[in-house]
Order: C-alpha cells, then sequence, then structure tokens
C-alpha cells in the first residue's frame, strides 16, 4: 500500500498480553501452611504443605518468589512433549500443532522464576525457543497466501504470534477488501459471463509474514 | 450475575461459573480490540468498583490487625489487577469518545452506549471543541464554511465528523458452537461454522453481533 505510514504499534502491549495469561491456572506445591485467600479473582483454598494445588500464574509467582511454594510445571512443559510437537511444526507444509494459547508468556515466566523446578530446564528452554522460530517463520510464509479472503482462520496460533501478527495482517485485509470491493459490485451485474474469481473466500489457515523489526525476543 | 466467591477457571472453555475479573477482563479486552465503543457494562463496573472498595477496606483491617504481611500483599496484588482492568478500561472508553466526539453525539443508539458520566464528558468535550473551533478558524471562513460538522452547506451529510472504521480486520476467538453469515445483508450468504476455540481474523462489522451477544470475543 503506497503511502503508509510506519506500521503501528499493535494493540496490545507485551506486557498486556502476559497480564491476560497470568490468570491462567497452574499446579502449585506450597510448603507452609495458609488460610484460604478470598481475592475478588476468586478464592483459592488452604494452602497446606506437600498437597498440590491450582492457582493463577499470577499468585504462583507471587508466592515462589518469596520461597513459599514449588511449581509442578505443566504437562505439555516436558522434554518429550516438546521434541515431539518441535517434529511436527518441522514437517513441511504442517499446520500448527496444539499448544496451549498461552504458552509464550507461561514458558517464560516459568523460566525466569522457576528455573529450577523444571527437570532438564536448558534442554526444555531450547525446545520452546526453537519451536517460536519454526512457529514464527510459518507464519511467514504463509503471508502470501491471502489473496482477498473474506476471513481468515489461525488455527492453534497463540497468543503472543496473534499480537504481533495483527497489525500487518489487519493492513494486508484491509487493503485486500477495499479492493476487492468494487470487483463485487461489478460481480453482480456480470456474474454469469465472469471467470471464477481467483481468490478463494474460504477461509483457510494463513499464515503470515512478519516484518524482522517485530520479532519479539524471549 | 456472577458473585465473587465463584471460583472462576481462567481457562476459557469453562463457561458455567464467571467471577466479575473475568468479565471484566473480557469487557476490557473487546473494547482494546474494537474500532467503535462498545455499549457500557454498567452493572459490572458498579460491581468491580464495590469488590474493590471492599478489598480496599479489608487491606486496610488487616494491616492494623497485624495480619501476615505476605498474605497481605497478596491481597494488595490481587487488588491492583483489577483495579488496573477497569481503570484501563475506562480509559480506552475516554480515548474513544475523545477521537469520536460529534459521532458519539450524533445518533440517540451512539448516545445509549455511553454511561452518564461519559455522556457528560462527551458533550462539554464537543462544545469546547466547536467552540474552539469556531472562534480561532470558522469565523474567519466565509458563511457557507462555518460549521463545525459539515464540509460546507452544500453537504448533505456531516462530513466533518469521523467515523469509526468499521471495516477494519479484526482478531477473533469463538465461545461456542454457531454459523457465522460471512457478508452483509443483501450479499451472498457464505456461511461459516464456527467451533469453540477457532480463532479467526474476520472484518469487524460481520462480527460486531457475535461479540455483543457473547459468542465471540476479540483477542
Amino acid at each position: 500500500m503506497a503511502g503508509q505510514t510506519d506500521p503501528h504499534v499493535s494493540l496490545f502491549s507485551p506486557e498486556e498480553v502476559e497480564f491476560m495469561a497470568e490468570d491462567e491456572l497452574v499446579e502449585i506445591v506450597p510448603n507452609m501452611n495458609m488460610e484460604p485467600l478470598n481475592f475478588i479473582a476468586g478464592d483459592f483454598g488452604r494452602f497446606i504443605p506437600q498437597i498440590p494445588i491450582q492457582v493463577p500464574l499470577w499468585l504462583a509467582v507471587a508466592l515462589k518468589r518469596r520461597g513459599k511454594c514449588t511449581f509442578r510445571p505443566p504437562g505439555w512443559l516436558s522434554v518429550d512433549n516438546l521434541t515431539q510437537v518441535l517434529e511436527a511444526e518441522r514437517e513441511p507444509q504442517s499446520k500448527f500443532q496444539a499448544l496451549p494459547f498461552s504458552y509464550v508468556e507461561i514458558a517464560r515466566l516459568l523460566f525466569d522464576h522457576a528455573r529450577d523446578d523444571i527437570p532438564d530446564m536448558y534442554m526444555v528452554r531450547s525446545l520452546v525457543e526453537d519451536i517460536r522460530d519454526v512457529r514464527l517463520h510459518k507464519l511467514e510464509n504463509n503471508l502470501g497466501t491471502f489473496l482477498g479472503t473474506s476471513a481468515v482462520k489461525m488455527e492453534n496460533v497463540s497468543a503472543m504470534e496473534v499480537n504481533l501478527v495483527r497489525p500487518f495482517a489487519r493492513r494486508a485485509l484491509e487493503a485486500f477488501y477495499k479492493h476487492d470491493k468494487p470487483e463485487a459490485a461489478a460481480d453482480r451485474g456480470t456474474r454469469s459471463s465472469r471467470q471464477p474469481r481467483e481468490a478463494n473466500d474460504e477461509p483457510r489457515v494463513k499464515p503470515f509474514t512478519l516484518p524482522t523489526h517485530l520479532y519479539f525476543s524471549f | 450475575m456472577a458473585s465473587s466467591s465463584d471460583m472462576g477457571s481462567a481457562d476459557f472453555e469453562s463457561l458455567s461459573s464467571t467471577s466479575d475479573v473475568e468479565l471484566l477482563k473480557r469487557a476490557w479486552r473487546n473494547e482494546k480490540a474494537a474500532p467503535e465503543i462498545l455499549p457500557y457494562e454498567g452493572d459490572l463496573v458498579e460491581r468491580a468498583k464495590g469488590q474493590i472498595e471492599l478489598v480496599e477496606e479489608n487491606i486496610e483491617a488487616y494491616v492494623e490487625n497485624g495480619i501476615d504481611p505476605l498474605v497481605v500483599s497478596l491481597y494488595q496484588m490481587d487488588l491492583d489487577r483489577t483495579q488496573f482492568l477497569l481503570r484501563s478500561y475506562l480509559r480506552v472508553r475516554l480515548l474513544k469518545i475523545e477521537k469520536f466526539m460529534f459521532h458519539s453525539l450524533k445518533s440517540e443508539e451512539a448516545e445509549s452506549r455511553l454511561s452518564e458520566q461519559e455522556k457528560v464528558f462527551a458533550r462539554r468535550c464537543a462544545d469546547d471543541l466547536a467552540k474552539h473551533f469556531e472562534e480561532s478558524v470558522l469565523r474567519k471562513l466565509p458563511e457557507n464554511y462555518q460549521s463545525v460538522l459539515k464540509q460546507s452547506l452544500i453537504s448533505e451529510v456531516d462530513d466533518m465528523v469521523p467515523e469509526p472504521h468499521l471495516d477494519t480486520f479484526v482478531a477473533c476467538r469463538s465461545n461456542s458452537h454457531f454459523t457465522l453469515n460471512l457478508y452483509e445483508e443483501g450479499e451472498s450468504t457464505q456461511t461459516e461454522e464456527m467451533y469453540r476455540g477457532d480463532l479467526y481474523f474476520i472484518r469487524y462489522k460481520i462480527v460486531k453481533g457475535a461479540i455483543e451477544s457473547g459468542k465471540m470475543d476479540l483477542i
């Protein structure tokens, strides 16, 4: 689109995306006794030593930082699972693998605060980084297939990835829509004689191209 | 109405019991991502305000009674989070009001989306801005061009009023299973099955109804 100004920053800052992810429930094992907490966000039950309990991520991090608990890493954050996911992502032409919507934020917070609670932490971390790279690369390659769609379905794309891609994808889709619209009006008049439109209006999985300066560094 | 003691699961798949914080988060997210002002969630804001005040009093009481500072700081964190959501929600709305000042006062429908205080704010803003324009520029223009709302007296519509860009594309996620008409009324009806948890980039106009009825969320 000629004459565009710099791509403006996305609607949500990375901090806000993290804020939204912090409500995800994770499992911790407290090492002290505490009465139930009646938060506005909900009630979180008695804390008894060695009894696992589910709490929001922000609460878990707060407790961990004060040395009051240890994390039980979520099932998907294991070397086995991540290796599988990475293999599948690396398959050419594959779709995005199923990962928790906020996997980037959860992984990042756990690496920052709970290194000792994750077995094989370095391996896990490098796997997550690799997975992110592969997915972002996939997002890039697939943007080219946009061509005048009215909706784009994104399967298994995570929150942070959506946020990264949002400004560019939005402007691209808007541009296509603007240029397609006058054609649509002409379409109605000459539908039978017209060639079928090259652009397929079915929503499909679209990877997006990312300008490199928008890469969110891990 | 969800009470504050519901154990609201943050996982978007649980629709059964949603805490006020969840609802507030949803309202905040939708408001941020939408190009126009959404209807004001008056009840939710009142409830949230009430709970925040209650917790503030509790925290003061805890500090006085010498409750474990850890517990106090945790309550404070929860309070901060909720306050942030509420404040950001109201601020995003104010930003949009400022942006589309004249537009939101033009029609009954647009005005009905604002709260009473927002309406007062919008009117004052619009009056001040109109006065400012008149005094600094418009009085000095030839007669036909003196309106704040129209480019000239020949214009049929208020073309000096910026309107929200409803054709913008938004990222959204479906909360339930339903079919969505991909085109507006009168154009070809192509529908798409939306299953719970599907993510889409779609034109805002098309999903507007679904968002207001709660079937989809903006993300």
